[in-house]
């Protein structure tokens, strides 16, 4: 019940955020005053349409997983998003070891097998890509000079990044 | 013969060595995937698009490799789902009801072989079908205009939302996310930027690929980071693999009617091989009666949703070829690989790049056969896939995704959206909100707002053009049933559940 209406009214808002930057959109002469606007409003309406019914009639409560589950899934995201922005200055051996490992820890809660796992499947799948598929721009490790590092981490930081 | 002499010219295209050899890869790669608990056809050939794309590999071949996954992934599926009790994805539930309980009474090979056959039978028939329905269907679609297009678009969301899912507007609201994402980015009229909020990295819009393997490939790992990796250990030991003959031979009405409901619940835009299972074993249940036994693990329960799941699979590919609607998630990442490769399907495809039609179709009928005979003789190397651990199964596969994004794009925004649409995709599946009008939405997004904006450029405005001639009147009229009609047919067709041990 929470859960749909918590769900419902963070939809609702942002189906009228989306109306609201709807009205807003850029026209000129080529595409005339009205048709830009027209389907992104008619989606934020029905949007909001459904946001409001599932609030009114909310479904029972899926199982929300444990505090604890939440904090490995946190882990998760965060070393996902780091794995993203490294992938470009460290090449890709090194933080595929680090985030494949850290993952299969996570499943497995197992620190040896895991390990191995993230080295496995680090040099396995850059011999995959590199030599049997040809993937250009899969590269096996950069030395990145400090300031390209922080540049990539910062990416990550709000307002900091670029 | 039309029909002869285009298929001649479609097994001129595939029958080359080359693309044999990639349709054997694919297949076998396929059945892997669609065996692997966790990993379906969807997400699979999600997966594979990107890196396929990087390879270089021009239309054909592509498109071979893919559907050959694709059709492996939809005989794979059956595997977990008989020995491990897991469905690969939303079709593969109906055979679990039957198969499972089989294969605890010790008769796992006979189960995974009559589900082979049945796979082969559905299939086949449904190319087939295909074959015939399709270039008809094509020339009907010249009669479309933008007001019969967009009240099509309308009908896949609503029949997608109306019958692949529990709640209507959960299924409406997945899909006003998807339209409205595809908003994002230049507009082609007018060259001005929509709903980018000043970001720059959006002015090319939200790469499609990128959502759905967020959505579908990302999302998985953390559902197996909430379970720890449970349930993924094999059920039942699978002895002996022998060819029940009898048992094929006996169930061979049930195999070509079950071919046909799916093939026609394939057909209908947005339903896809989910209504096409349930609707076979539905039709096979209340054929056999009480005394049918099913449910409790016999050879109709098994052939029939096997049967129905992969002929919904090759009739889904009639309104994805024709109209450029898809009838089903796995033919929206289909859809997604054409738009990859430039090949926009539509009536014109037929026309214009016959031989792309065509040799997807002979491509069809080899990566059949070929699957035919690498799934009864080597059930058992695929079986021991199953017993690949989750924790390198989930690590690896979300690393191929990365690696496939970024091998497209090259670019740090890419990845980072894909790891959102993985949260995305997590709560919702949660909240029970469908992923895949989601996918659609993305996908059709653009063409469905051209349809409205040339219906109303032409119409100078006027909204009851949309309903001015009796094909866009007929589906509007059928999108509507379509949403509507499953709020009062839920109590009466009530989905089976899962058998529990």
């Amino acid at each position: 019940m929470a859960s749909d209406r918590i769900f419902g009214l963070f939809t609702l808002i942002t189906a009228v955020a989306y109306i609201a930057a709807a009205t807003q959109i850029q026209t000129n002469f080529f595409s005339g005053e009205f048709l830009p606007k027209l389907f992104p409003l008619l989606i934020g309406g029905v949007a909001a349409l459904c946001s409001l019914t599932i609030m009114f009639r909310p479904d029972p409560d899926p199982e929300w997983p444990a505090s604890r589950t939440w904090v490995s899934m946190g882990i998760a995201v965060v070393v996902l998003a780091v794995y993203a922005v490294l992938l470009t200055p460290l090449g890709f051996i090194a933080p595929t070891i680090f985030a494949a490992g850290i993952l299969s820890y996570q499943i497995s809660n197992r620190a040896g097998v895991s390990a191995l796992a993230g080295v496995g499947l680090s040099l396995g799948l850059f011999v995959l890509f590199k030599f049997a598929l040809g993937l250009g721009n899969i590269v096996a490790y950069r030395i990145p000079t400090p300031e390209k590092l922080w540049n990539a981490i910062s990416i990550l930081i709000p307002f900091v990044g670029h | 013969m039309d029909i002869l002499a285009n298929l001649a010219i479609g097994f001129g295209v595939a029958l080359s060595p080359y693309t044999l050899f990639l349709a054997v890869c694919g297949c076998f790669l396929g059945t892997i995937i669609g065996a692997l608990p966790g990993l379906g056809p969807s997400n699979g050939v999600a997966i594979l698009i990107p890196i396929t794309f990087t390879l270089g590999l021009d239309a054909t071949s592509a498109l071979v490799l893919m559907t050959s996954v694709y059709y492996g992934a939809m005989y794979g599926g059956r595997i977990s789902s008989i020995l491990l009790n897991i469905p690969g994805d939303e079709p593969a539930l109906m055979t679990t009801l039957d198969g499972y309980p089989m294969a605890k009474q010790g008769r796992a090979g006979d189960a995974l072989v009559l589900s082979g056959v049945a796979s082969f039978v559905g299939a086949f028939l449904a190319t087939i079908g295909l074959m015939l329905l399709a270039p008809t269907l094509a020339r009907v679609a010249f009669l479309f205009g933008p007001a019969e297009y967009f009240a099509l678009y309308l009908l896949a969301f609503c029949t997608l939302g109306g019958m692949a899912s529990n709640n209507q507007a959960k299924a409406a609201l997945a899909a006003c996310i998807g339209l409205g994402i595809a908003m994002i980015g230049v507009d082609s009229s007018s060259g001005l930027p929509r709903m980018t909020g000043g970001s720059l990295h959006l002015y090319d819009g939200v790469d499609f690929l990128v959502a759905i393997v967020g959505l579908f490939a990302i999302a998985e790992l953390f559902f197996f980071i909430e379970s720890h990796g449970k349930g993924s250990s094999i059920g039942v030991i699978l002895d002996k693999v022998k060819i029940p003959w009898k048992e094929i031979f006996s169930t061979r009405w049930t195999m070509l009617r079950a071919s046909g409901v799916g093939f026609i619940a394939g057909i209908l835009p947005g339903a896809g091989a989910s209504l096409g299972s349930f609707l076979a074993y539905m039709t096979e249940k209340s054929i056999a009666g009480e005394k049918g036994g099913f449910g409790t693990g016999v050879a109709k329960g098994v052939v029939a949703p096997e049967a129905g799941n992969n002929a919904a699979a090759g009739g889904a590919l009639v309104p994805m070829l024709t109209l450029g609607v898809p009838g089903s998630g796995t033919t929206a990442v289909l859809l997604a690989l054409l738009m990859t490769l430039n090949i926009t399907p539509g009536p014109t495809l037929f026309t214009e790049r016959p031989e792309v039609v065509w040799g997807l179709i002979a491509s069809l009928l080899i990566a059949n056969v070929v699957l035919l005979l690498m799934n009864v003789p080597m059930v058992k190397i695929f079986v021991r896939v199953l017993t690949v651990p989750a924790w390198i199964l989930l690590p690896g596969v979300t690393m191929v995704s990365f690696v496939g994004i970024y091998s497209l794009t090259g670019s740090y925004f890419d990845l980072l959206m894909m790891v959102g649409f993985g949260i995305l995709g997590y709560f919702l599946r949660k909240l029970d909100v469908p992923t895949v009008p989601v996918i659609l939405g993305i996908l059709l997004g653009g063409n469905m707002e051209d349809a409205l904006r040339r219906a109303m450029t032409l119409s100078d405005g006027d909204v009851t053009y949309l309903f001015s001639s009796p094909i866009s009147i007929g589906l509007w009229v059928a999108a509507i049933a379509g949403f509507v009609a499953p709020m009062f047919l839920r109590s009466i067709l009530k989905k089976p559940q899962a058998v529990t041990d």
